[in-house]
């Protein structure tokens, strides 16, 4: 395959709790009227392809798809969406991109989680109709379970998972687009309201809206482009089993499969020493862990040690969430992966501001698609 | 730069059915074992999975893709899920073709389920929320509106009657008697039968229209050197070409579809296709109703604008005409299990390129064919254009 | 021949589930959702509120688009300026729907149509229903006006036209 493929504008709005003034058009227009700016292109003229993620049980829209186009520039134009994360669309991009189909390919998505009303439940209809559903758990239940279970094979603690929670919210407050960057003690994070035991309620990343785009082009296009590029090295995703009962549930297996993946496109073999630092899903405060060792980042068994060493502080051996994470910026439901990638391609940029991690080349951005599945999906990026 | 050639190598299919017994996952798991059976293949040498499949509301599974995945041979692989509602079928094989061409994968399963029968009271209520949530929805349409909307449109343009559109039911039924997975195949049917069907929607009466349906087709991609090594007759993937209309329907002139137009000028450029008449030897366009196989085979430029209707009256699409259109009998016929029927277009060309299609099969060994589908609000093209 | 790639598929009629022989689950599931309207979808229903049309004004094409947005699809840029329209406009496609939904037949037919309003650029139609005419009267190219519930009754939404009448 000869043909490599950069990031070479990335644009947001939010995050923020509530966006009322905007509707999911505006929000995602404001973001993409940045992404253009940033790389210096004209969506009408300059793009073959866009991309969205986007689910039609979180928009409340039957073929969502419908309503994608116009406020990215993209009317009239080959544009289709991906029920799956954000980072699933930019591996879609990267796809059309290495092809020679296209030159120049965006994609989006966006949250406005604050007008889902009925959240929890959307969450349950995504359970198995007939051997899950039925128990009528609320599916934090299932973060609970996998806690659980690490716990008891001693693979983590919950005084490491507050850790997590500690490190992540306070990042979020250097960042100017987190929405829930907070000073929280480790005891206050273990005794905040049971949601589903051992986890409790601030170790769950609360949702946030907000839009982001990014613009993709091949090697060769980029040079032409004002947008700093960024190259996307790798990425790989994979999909575990649905089924509750025969998945891997303390392993992590769709981290692991997606990451492999993602490592052997990019040629990194060693990627504790090779990545500097790292965006992953922390959706619940122990999947950071989880994923850290499954995505080899960390030894087996070693990443709650590491948290509570400070090994993944900004000032650590591998920074891990410094945007905040979901549980300092916000979950962004099927955008929350470009929201990790975004930090990414900030730093590596140079761009992170107060937040700048100093002389890194090479990050990993990682995305879970968040309860009930077991679907990852891993972007290896380097300056 | 020169792509990656990348082949069709087996298909597979479940029969078009009313209301399934089978799960949406069964009917997954049927389509792809069929499609691996009929190339030997296993799947582990599936390298990667798209699935395709319809509004969730249907099977009442939010992110049902994911649910569907162990149907789908999905577990441990990469696996993505591509949504442009009718569109999907045929965008599925683009999408399928833009994992194996990126050279990522040399194969790539491609699936597509639809289970529409679990929706209650009536599948058509997954379409009521389709509309747009501000100022559409409190007025009530239902998905019937829009078709007859656009029907009316084009009639009107043109200046055609019932008959020279009903013309396509009688002949994409009849056609459909020869699929084994046909669920209204009729070789009896007159065009007196389809005026005389209850008027739904003016001008759109009962059999212009295809019904809710359960079914899945599956189809293999392999990249050159591998579909060489599979299967002695490798049906190629010449050109693939999607394209997106704005969102603002009322805003648009639907009495042609200009965004099959552009999907199809994307597809016939990559394919090196100039006179599409000409050079198109079998059409697969989307035809959920009978005005829909003439506005799309206008928008694929395979006659000239209103005049679709004319061809159609002089044989010109009967499956020994100059060019044969939905020999498989396409939707009106074999059903419309959502984007398991745009599939089955692009399996009906991949059996017809290799000689394959027994009773329907169309004489003269065609040599390339387009298939087409179409969705959202009247609002996307999708087209692959297949060729040995 | 493909008819060994054909798996026989199951299939199910009405008289196998009334003789108990079909294993059913049902679930009805709550997808509630409060969409923000934003700027351009909040004036426009505020708008309708006080019994007026708007759309917005994108400079680079001078269209005048409708139903109002904030961009314009086709330039990619902010549209400038809110522009109050007419209350006529000009049928440009209609059905006459005798069925609901779920297929229930309707005792009287609605007549939905895509409406061109004046003051608009050329085509920019809104869905809505005709009222006050017969079906068979109903003709392409229409012209029609917008016939509104009472002040006290209108909440903010396009269903405070009640429906468009032919202009006599």
């Amino acid at each position: 395959m000869n043909r490599t493929v950069e990031i070479v504008g990335v644009g947001w709005s939010g995050f923020r709790s509530l966006t009322p003034d905007q509707s999911y058009k505006e929000l995602v227009f404001e973001a993409a009227l940045r992404a253009y700016a940033d790389a210096g292109i004209d969506p009408r003229r300059d793009v073959q392809g866009f991309v969205t993620a986007a689910e039609d049980y979180h928009e409340g829209t039957s073929i969502y798809d419908e309503y994608t186009p116009d406020q990215l520039g993209a009317a009239q134009r080959p544009m289709h969406t991906i029920g799956g994360d954000g980072l699933h669309a930019l591996a879609a991009a990267y796809m059309q991109i290495a092809s020679g189909l296209m030159d120049v390919v965006v994609v989006e998505a966006h949250s406005k989680a604050s007008n889902i009303l009925s959240l929890p439940h959307i969450v349950a209809f995504a359970e198995d109709p007939t051997f899950e559903r039925p128990l009528a758990l609320h599916p934090v239940a299932l973060a609970g379970l996998e806690m659980q279970g690490l716990i008891s094979l001693g693979r983590i603690t919950e005084e490491q998972c507050a850790a997590v929670v500690v490190k992540n919210k306070r990042n979020a407050l250097r960042n100017p687009s987190a929405a829930h960057g907070t000073e929280v003690g480790p005891e206050e994070v273990l005794s905040s309201p049971p949601l589903a035991s051992p986890l409790t309620s601030l170790m769950a990343a609360p949702h946030a809206d907000g839009a982001l785009v990014f613009v993709l082009a091949d090697t060769e296009r980029a040079r032409t482009l004002k947008g700093e590029p960024v190259r996307v090295r790798g990425v790989g995703w994979a999909t575990d089993t649905p089924a509750l009962d025969s998945r891997d549930w303390t392993g992590a297996r769709y981290a692991r499969k997606a990451a492999q993946m993602a490592y052997r496109i990019a040629g990194v073999q060693t990627p504790g020493q090779e990545i500097d630092f790292a965006e992953v899903d922390d959706s619940f405060a122990h999947k950071e862990l989880l994923h850290l060792e499954a995505l080899g980042l960390v030894p087996s068994g070693r990443a709650g040690e590491w948290t509570l060493e400070g090994q993944t502080a900004c000032s650590g051996s591998i920074p891990v969430n410094v945007s905040g994470g979901a549980l300092g910026e916000g979950s962004l439901l099927d955008a929350t992966g470009l929201s990790r990638a975004l930090e990414v391609v900030l730093q590596l940029r140079g761009q992170a501001g107060p937040r700048q991690l100093p002389g890194v080349t090479t990050g990993l951005a990682f995305a879970w698609r968040g309860l009930p599945t077991a679907v990852g999906v891993a972007a290896v990026l380097s300056a | 730069m020169t792509m990656r050639r990348v082949a069709v190598v087996g298909a597979g299919m479940t029969k078009f059915v009313r209301r399934a017994q089978e799960t949406g996952r069964e009917l997954a798991w049927e389509a792809t074992s069929k499609a691996l059976e009929s190339c030997e293949m296993g799947i582990d040498q599936i390298e990667a999975v798209v699935m395709g499949t319809g509004p969730d509301a249907f099977d009442g599974v939010h992110m049902k893709a994911e649910w569907l995945a162990d149907g789908a041979g999905a577990w441990g692989k990469p696996y993505m899920r591509g949504y442009v509602g009718g569109g999907t079928g045929v965008f599925s094989v683009a999408q399928g073709w833009y994992h194996v061409a990126s050279g990522l994968f040399d194969t790539c399963l491609v699936v597509c389920e639809e289970k529409m029968s679990p929706a209650q009271p009536h599948p058509q209520g997954a379409f009521l929320t389709i509309f747009d949530n501000f100022i559409e929805r409190p007025l009530g349409p239902n998905l019937l509106w829009i078709f007859a909307l656009e029907m009316n449109a084009y009639m009107q343009r043109y200046g055609l009657r019932k008959e020279d559109i009903a013309q396509v039911a009688v002949k994409n039924k009849r056609n459909a008697a020869d699929h084994p997975a046909s669920l209204l195949g009729d070789r009896d049917i007159t065009l007196q039968d389809i005026l005389d069907s209850e008027v739904m929607a003016w001008p759109v009466q009962r059999l212009d229209v295809s019904p809710v349906t359960d079914g899945a087709v599956a189809v293999v991609l392999a990249a050159d050197n591998v579909a060489r090594r599979v299967t002695p007759q490798p049906v190629w993937i010449e050109g693939v070409g999607w394209n997106l209309d704005s969102a603002y329907w009322t805003n648009r002139d639907l009495s042609y579809p200009t965004y099959v137009e552009e999907a199809a000028r994307m597809a016939y450029r990559m394919a090196g296709i100039t006179e599409p008449r000409q050079q198109i030897h079998i059409a697969e366009p989307y035809d959920p109703f009978d005005y829909k196989e003439l506005h799309h085979l206008e928008g694929l430029m395979l006659f000239p604008k209103g005049k679709a209707a004319e061809a159609t009256a002089l044989g010109i699409t009967q499956r020994n005409g100059d060019l044969p259109v939905c020999p498989s009998g396409g939707l009106l016929g074999v059903g419309n299990p959502i984007a398991a029927a745009g599939l089955m277009k692009v399996a009906e060309l991949f059996w017809q390129l290799r000689g394959e299609a027994g009773a329907r099969q169309v004489p003269g060994n065609p040599r390339r064919g387009v298939a087409q589908a179409w969705g959202d609000l009247m609002q996307v093209g999708t087209v692959v254009v297949m060729g040995k | 021949m493909m008819d060994q790639w054909v798996y026989a598929t199951t299939g199910l009629h009405e008289k196998d589930f009334e003789a108990g022989q079909v294993l059913v689950e049902t679930w009805e599931g709550k997808a509630e959702y409060a969409w923000d309207t934003g700027i351009a979808m909040g004036r426009f229903l505020e708008e309708l509120r006080r019994g007026r049309l708007v759309g917005r004004r994108c400079n680079s094409c001078r269209r005048i688009l409708f139903p109002p947005r904030m961009f314009c699809e086709l330039c990619f840029r902010p549209t400038a300026e809110w522009v109050t329209l007419g209350q006529t406009g000009t049928v440009i496609t209609y059905s006459l729907v005798h069925v609901r939904w779920d297929m229930v037949r309707l005792e009287q037919p609605q007549v939905p149509a895509v409406i061109a309003m004046d003051g608009a650029a050329q085509g920019m139609g809104i869905l809505h229903l005709l009222g006050e005419v017969a079906p068979e009267k109903v003709k392409m190219g229409m012209r029609v006006q917008a016939v509104w519930k009472p002040a006290e009754d209108r909440e903010g939404s396009i269903t405070d036209i009640r429906y468009f009448k032919p202009i006599r």
